[in-house]
């Protein structure tokens, strides 16, 4: 070991050593440094008796205070639960339109509905519920299945076309391709949109003769549509899947059906309640 | 080894290449395997074509120190370094605009793991193995040991890389996050690194100077450290040996445990030590003052070394981790702030009687800042991983934030830093091409780095909040969409820090390449030495 020198600008010993000229200086722990790391351990000390710490055979210490993380979220839950048990309790008592009647209950089953919608309907539907191609715009006044509060209410409990719900919405549109000609099928199709003005020029007589025959009996003689059948109005530019003439063609000759599942059993009757009272809320509820 | 017998090798391992690719049990296998073909196949034609022409290799002098892989080292670093930012930024404008999404090999989820890959381990680890075997033959007063090992360990790392980087691209991935190379990948890190354990052991061993430096302290745990994470995490079944597909020795919660577990010590002992190795080293050289304090730096040290092994668990705060697990990642998070913070107080007090250096010289300007920085996210995560602080924290941006500044800030600077104080020492340049680059790329760094750690701020908290919001009825008031959607502006800046760091990144490239070619960049002095005169 050479002999200790002092580094002239801090006054300070090196250490004696030297490495490709760099030289250590024997300076002491800053004190500070020292009491916050002492710090650090006794509170790591205090928090070890405190919580479960220190595992054994089959378990841990549990820490004075018995926290458990479980218990914590156990019993946060069942705090939420409580604060709203009594109005959830009405609102499983009353039917939708009488919910929709009580302003104090509407307007819980309204905010409770929107933060269920964001949930679990908003990937299909979008977040402010206008819909998609295949998925229907909730904002409007166009049902496909009925606007009233009980007829939302059985779309969203049992769903359409959702084959484990035995009381699940269900209708098919027939492949009419099959039995009419190309020129039919267009022609009928024309018609089908110039009912809302989506088709260019004059509807031709036989493709109002094809759709009276073929299309009116679920979609209505004016093409207004039949809520109970679950026939879309044509009479409107509001399609499901065609805007124009070229998507009415396209629906005719292979139609699409979609399927929406029903929610009740997977959430509570109460908040099957509050999503058909929010989606009523939304400006377009009959 | 003389030169025919390494042509031998690399010849037959293109040939055992060939073999995997004709067998290979899938078609990502075979691909891969084709890659590794390519690979060894342009080894050995340049093998072949540099053959000596004499029969008198030139007899190499034991007592110099083995430099040919640290040049090799600092161009790949600064390479590397060029494209990880490049992949990130990439990553970044993915998650703002979805359209640069390009399927299948370009799709988000396999250019992240490119681009965390790219920047920890390709110019990381680069970084690292490179200083490492320049500062070890320095402190050591001795060449490298085991001869050749030393370019083994070289290009078996790059190898590493290419064969992780091709994988990602061609989706084989064994889904552990940082460390997503198949069985097959691992396996040849695995042979690499203890090669590299051998030269840096053999190396201190056979030092002329009677004490071990600081600095190699620091990266002998990262070495040690690192093969014993990377073994454990990585342990797994392969379907088939000519196949991609492995199963982790792990499941359930204990997986999640081992993967943070390395996760986190990737961080501790990859990042964190081996870096401060790099920082013991290049900090007091280029300050040309002593080191603050050994007695700090022992403790830290120790201290270090010990807590950090135990912080992974609070990657898994509120699982199905039991509690007392959480409570253990806590409790040594928070003790390891000071130890963290023994190496920032070493590196900044070094300064001490060379502050004026902090206005004068633009690479200290980079290793203060990279220090600051370490401090900074070492505190950060002691923070982080206390649990009311987490259950904001966690999977937010937050966390990508405090990465960033860690690995931007801290490993990012104090690897420029180390890139410029060796490239005109390696090749014997008079001097760096341009100190004013330098100054430049520093302040583009330095304000990619401000601008990206505050935009993550802002979007995990914002993000944090947002997942938490009830309104007075008790219901969630947000989903999850429109928490993406209130965070698009930040994403978008973000990409733009990001670019500005790049943007420093190829000024570096440029003023490398440059210095080696051997010019000087004509300019008006950096400082002029006039006291009165402010700097610009």
């Amino acid at each position: 070991m050479t002999e200790k020198e002092r580094d002239e600008i801090s006054g300070t010993e090196t250490t004696g050593h030297e490495w490709d000229g760099i030289k250590e200086l024997n300076t002491p722990l800053p004190r500070w440094w020292l009491w916050t790391f002492y710090g650090t351990i006794v509170w790591a000390l205090g928090y070890v008796i405190v919580y479960p710490a220190i595992p054994l055979i089959n378990s841990a210490t549990p820490g004075v205070l018995g926290y458990s993380s479980r218990a914590e979220l156990d019993q946060q839950v069942a705090m939420a639960a409580e604060a709203q048990a009594d109005t959830v309790a009405r609102i499983e008592e009353l039917d939708v339109a009488s919910i929709i009647g009580d302003e104090e209950l509407a307007r819980f089953a309204r905010a409770g509905g929107r933060s269920l919608f964001k949930n679990y309907c908003s990937q299909c539907h979008g977040s402010g519920a206008t819909g998609a191609p295949g998925y229907p715009n909730l904002n409007d006044d166009e049902w496909i299945w009925g606007g009233t509060p009980e007829a939302i209410y059985a779309t969203i409990a049992h769903g359409v076309r959702y084959e484990d719900d035995p009381e699940t919405r269900f209708n098919l549109m027939p492949a009419v391709s099959e039995y009419l000609s190309p020129e039919e099928v267009r022609e009928v199709s024309h018609y089908a949109a110039s009912l809302s003005g989506m088709a260019e020029g004059e509807a031709t007589a036989a493709g109002q003769q094809l759709f009276a025959e073929n299309c009116a009996a679920c979609h209505g003689e004016m093409g207004e549509g039949i809520a109970e059948m679950g026939a879309p109005a044509l009479n409107n530019a509001i399609g499901l899947y065609a805007e124009d003439y070229e998507g009415i063609l396209a629906q005719v000759q292979a139609p699409r059906h979609g399927v929406m599942p029903a929610w009740l059993g997977r959430m509570s009757e109460a908040s099957v309640k509050q999503l058909a009272v929010y989606v009523h809320s939304l400006g377009g509820g009959q | 080894m003389g030169h025919l017998g390494r042509t031998a090798i690399l010849g037959l391992g293109t040939f055992l290449a060939l073999l995997a690719a004709a067998f290979a049990a899938d078609s990502a296998f075979r691909l891969h395997a084709f890659v590794l073909v390519l690979a060894l196949g342009v080894a050995t034609i340049y093998m072949l074509r540099t053959a000596p022409t004499g029969d008198a290799p030139a007899a190499k002098d034991e007592s110099d120190y083995m430099d040919g892989p640290i040049r090799a080292g600092v161009i790949l670093t600064t390479f590397w370094g060029v494209v990880g930012f490049l992949v990130g930024v990439v990553a970044a404008a993915q998650l703002a605009w979805p359209d640069f999404n390009i399927e299948p090999f370009l799709n988000f989820g396999r250019i992240r793991p490119l681009h965390t890959s790219a920047v920890v381990f390709a110019f990381g680890g680069t970084a690292l193995i490179t200083t490492s075997m320049y500062v070890v033959q320095r402190t050591s007063r001795a060449r490298l040991f085991g001869g050749d090992l030393a370019w083994f360990v070289f290009w078996g790392y790059q190898l590493f890389i290419l064969l992780a980087a091709t994988g990602y691209l061609l989706g084989i991935t064994a889904s552990r996050e940082y460390a997503e190379p198949e069985w097959y990948v691992d396996l040849w890190l695995t042979i690499v690194w203890v090669a590299y354990l051998i030269m840096f052991l053999g190396t201190l061993i056979k030092r002329k100077e009677p004490h071990i430096y600081v600095a190699n302290w620091f990266y002998l745990a990262f070495i040690v450290t690192i093969a014993m994470l990377h073994v454990v995490n990585n342990l797994a079944v392969p379907v088939s040996f000519l196949g991609t597909k492995s199963y982790s020795l792990f499941s359930g919660v204990q997986d999640a445990l081992t993967q943070w577990w390395y996760g986190h010590n990737a961080v501790g002992f990859f990042l964190t030590a081996g870096f401060l190795g790099m920082m013991y080293y290049f900090m007091p050289k280029q300050a040309e003052r002593p080191v603050y304090s050994y007695r700090l730096s022992i403790i830290h040290f120790w201290s270090l070394i010990f807590l950090y092994i135990w912080a992974g668990p609070h990657h898994l705060h509120y699982t199905a981790l039991p509690d007392w697990a959480q409570t253990l990642g806590m409790v040594f998070s928070v003790m390891l702030w000071m130890p963290s913070w023994g190496g920032m107080i070493n590196g900044l007090m070094t300064l001490q009687g060379a502050w004026d250096k902090i206005r004068t010289d633009p690479i200290i300007r980079m290793m203060v800042v990279a220090v600051a920085f370490y401090g900074m996210s070492t505190f950060e995560g002691p923070v982080m991983s206390i649990k009311a602080v987490n259950g904001l924290s966690h999977y937010t941006d937050w966390t990508i934030g405090h990465v960033h500044s860690g690995a931007l800030g801290w490993v990012g600077m104090i690897s420029f830093g180390a890139v410029y104080f060796l490239v005109p020492r390696l090749w014997n340049r008079e001097r760096i091409y341009s100190l004013r680059m330098i100054n430049w790329h520093f302040w583009f760094a330095t304000l990619g780095i401000v601008v990206y750690a505050a935009v993550m701020w802002v979007a995990g908290i914002t993000q944090g909040l947002m997942w938490r919001e009830y309104d007075d009825q008790g219901f969630l008031v947000y989903s999850f969409a429109e928490t993406v959607q209130a965070l698009h502006p930040y994403y978008v800046l973000r990409v733009f820090g990001g670019l500005l760091y790049l943007i420093g990144g190829l000024i570096m490239a440029w003023n490398v390449y440059q210095t080696i070619r051997g010019n000087v960049r004509n300019e008006r002095p950096l400082v002029t030495h006039t006291v009165a005169q402010p700097a610009e």
